[in-house]
């Protein structure tokens, strides 16, 4: 996989030299006045999957999207629909793993949208090592820094400021997969282990500040990403069905959710089953 | 500067409009230059801000940073002979008002709140319920210093700078930042002013008293009851005062005291007012503003006279501790259209009929006696104007927004103006046919020489300039 997304700053010193933007909405984000409110969002990781089907949706609800994604082409075609839709999203060039770039790149959003609201991690990547007697630390280690450490770069300002601000939404895209260590993909379940146990921990810390984190574990969905799933998927939904759990689920302000719900069941026999007889097992 | 830890999520008066933004104290002259330099640095735009009280978002600035003026608090010079004072910018006029008065001084214009700031009063270049006799705050004021973008900082007074003095005064904090700001207070001889208060039935009467009686008094203010239709509509009470002259009050010196100027925080003796809101917002409703409002009018059926401390008179908006909070989740906003005294009547009669007919009336309407002013962006007309606060729900959003459109056509074609400390959905289109093609080049012009890089803005700004 190249992760060779275009450097867009230097890190951190001058916005002005900070990505330009190339989607078809250009300058400011519409005024909000008490009669037309609006929100703003930021999504990383919005170019495909289940990022693409959220920002579908919540164009349409009066909010201000800011987009950031490494495929430039892609992001590009969906700023470019949303906008002629009648919605408002800009477009930015990143790679998660780029982690000196955010700050930066961060300020520039938070201007543009012309403040910030809520922020959806969805950026992720499963890349599985090819078998349960396979072994590969490179692919390791990329999920590792895309799925948790460039949410981490990208979540400790944005708590930060949200602390500050004693308002504000995160929502961090993990998955069921984050709930046990299986034989299949030890990388990609402790990427989101480790991603879930960080959203759990930056809620204990914000919700006593104003500021409400939901975790969203998906089970199967159908992106690129279910090419990466061992055995045969089941429950399978498409991303919009999970973009429409997930919006119910900011709305209510909920901490953790499944989706499908079901798989909150399925997980709760999951965990319970007991070492001695999970680690005999082919899944 | 970390600006990731001054992150705030900020708000208008009606708490009915929220914005993010930077937020970075101000406590001397030398901040705001650190403050310049660093937007520069960063892009970031910068927008001044007192209390925060205006009804709209002039002192809110999305993504930006926004200045806490709170901080340059100081009066620092008063002279109880002339009655010149001079303060830092983040004073509010409830700190003025109560260094001057016992000494026998009132400021000259003051809004319905006190916790107003100089600064702010000057952006919006305030009117009070004496704008018909003395003018906007603006006319008072014989010099001020203010901080350009440029690092300037520049004097200026009705003869130096004057240019610059019309525009600041007026300006929304978009060509300047105020530093330091000299006023002249007015004399006053009683801590008491005699007000008198009678009823009009109708909505001629109501503005054909205003009109009339202004000449007689210092202050003229009306209630118009916006509920009430038929002949009956724009019914209300007018409330006018006189301050008194040396030896009407035999107890001067007892009621120009500080203490004497107190308003009350308990209602009857007994109840807290700031748990009064908690009990208005049940009332805060269609059905519940008929019932107030009609009480309120069989009580001023009588006409009487009495007197009244100055704080007490001037800052009815203060009496009931976050009373905007009992308009709910929603929050509210004012409507504030400014009339010529030839169509102010007809323009308002088809305003109020309308918010009828749309189920939208407003919940409380205010009118004062105004006169012209040679500010930039000046608000004021030879006439009246009314102040509407309309309660906002998710329900009533979209169609409110369109009957306050209507209202805006209403107003335009009758010749009316707006104030930009007020109303918060007021188009670029609306302020270009109020203010004039002319007017907007003028401030343009004078914009991009103090602010050539184009760091003041606010969220106003953008929405009614453009950016």
């Amino acid at each position: 996989m190249g992760y060779n997304g275009m450097r867009i700053s230097s890190g951190g010193q001058n916005v002005s030299d900070a990505p330009k933007l190339f989607a078809p909405a250009q300058g400011r984000s519409p005024y909000a006045t008490p009669l037309t409110p609006r929100r703003r969002g930021l999504i990383i990781g919005a170019s495909t999957g289940l990022g693409a089907a959220l920002a579908q949706k919540l164009a349409g609800q009066e909010t201000s999207l800011a987009l950031v994604a490494r495929s430039k082409d892609k992001l590009d075609a969906l700023c470019r629909q949303i906008n002629a839709n009648g919605g408002y999203a800009l477009a930015y060039q990143h790679d998660v793993c780029n982690y000196d770039e955010v700050p930066a790149l961060l300020r520039k959003i938070v201007a543009d949208l012309g403040g910030l609201d809520f922020v959806i991690y969805a950026a992720g990547i499963n890349l599985p090592p090819g078998g349960m007697d396979k072994y590969n630390f490179e692919n390791d280690r990329k999920m590792i820094e895309v799925n948790l450490i460039g949410a981490m770069a990208w979540l400790t300002p944005i708590a930060e400021m949200f602390q500050s601000a004693g308002a504000g939404q995160i929502v961090g895209i993990s998955s069921v997969a984050g709930d046990r260590g299986r034989v299949g993909n030890p990388g990609y379940n402790t990427s989101k282990a480790g991603l879930t146990t960080y959203l759990e921990a930056l809620r204990n810390r914000l919700t006593r500040r104003g500021v409400n984190v939901l975790t969203v574990k998906p089970g199967f969905m159908k992106t690129e990403m279910l090419k990466a799933a061992q055995g045969v998927p089941f429950f399978v939904i498409e991303p919009e069905r999970a973009a429409e759990d997930i919006l119910r689920a900011m709305q209510k302000r909920k901490q953790t959710i499944y989706t499908l719900s079901i798989w909150r069941w399925i997980m709760l026999i999951i965990r319970h089953i007991p070492s001695f007889i999970f680690r005999r097992l082919s899944f | 500067m970390n600006l990731t830890t001054r992150f705030a999520q900020l708000e208008n008066f009606g708490h009915s409009l929220k914005a993010t933004c930077y937020r970075i104290k101000i406590e001397k002259t030398e901040d705001l230059h650190e403050v310049f330099q660093l937007a520069r640095q960063s892009g970031l735009t910068v927008t001044a801000r007192g209390t925060g009280i205006s009804y709209n978002d002039v002192s809110l600035n999305g993504g930006g940073i926004v200045l806490d003026m709170s901080g340059m608090n100081q009066i620092l010079e008063w002279d109880p002979a002339s009655g010149v004072v001079r303060c830092e910018a983040g004073v509010t006029l409830e700190d003025l008002w109560k260094r001057v008065e016992p000494d026998g001084w009132w400021p000259p214009v003051v809004s319905g709140t006190m916790k107003t700031t100089l600064g702010g009063c000057l952006a919006a270049n305030i009117h009070g319920k004496n704008n018909f006799q003395v003018g906007t705050i603006g006319e008072h004021v014989t010099e001020f210093t203010a901080l350009l973008p440029t690092g300037a900082l520049v004097t200026c007074s009705p003869k130096k700078n004057a240019d610059l003095f019309y525009a600041m005064i007026s300006g929304l904090g978009m060509l300047g930042i105020f530093t330091t700001i000299t006023l002249k207070m007015k004399r006053i001889h009683s801590g008491l002013i005699s007000v008198d208060a009678w009823h009009v039935p109708t909505l001629r009467r109501h503005l054909g008293d205003l009109l009339e009686h202004a000449p007689r008094y210092d202050y003229i203010v009306g209630w118009l009851d916006t509920l009430a239709t038929g002949n009956s509509l724009g019914r209300g009470q007018i409330h006018a005062a006189n301050n008194l002259k040396e030896g009407e009050d035999p107890n001067a010196r007892e009621t120009m005291k500080l203490s004497y100027q107190h308003l009350p925080d308990r209602l009857f003796g007994v109840m807290p007012k700031s748990l009064l809101h908690y009990f208005m917002n049940p009332f805060l409703n269609n059905a519940g503003v008929r019932l107030i409002n009609t009480a309120k009018y069989a009580a001023s059926l009588r006409r009487h006279t009495f007197r009244e401390s100055h704080a007490e008179f001037h800052f009815l908006l203060d009496y009931v501790p976050d009373w905007e909070r009992s308009f709910g989740r929603g929050g509210l906003i004012q409507y504030q259209s400014f009339l010529p005294k030839e169509t102010a009547a007809d323009a308002w009669r088809e305003m109020i009929q309308l918010s009828h007919r749309r189920g939208l009336p407003a919940y409380l309407g205010v009118t004062k006696r105004h006169r012209p002013d040679n500010f930039l962006l000046s608000h004021a007309v030879d006439g009246f104007s009314l102040a509407m606060d309309f309660k906002v729900t998710d329900r009533n959003r979209a169609p409110l927004r369109n009957l306050l459109l209507e209202f805006d056509r209403i107003v335009l074609n009758a010749g009316g103006r707006f104030y930009f400390a007020k109303n918060s959905e007021t188009s670029p289109e609306t302020a270009r046919a109020f203010l004039g093609e002319e007017t907007i080049a003028k401030f343009k012009k004078l914009k991009k020489r103090c602010d050539p890089h184009g760091l003041l803005e606010s969220d106003l700004y953008r929405r009614v300039f453009g950016s």
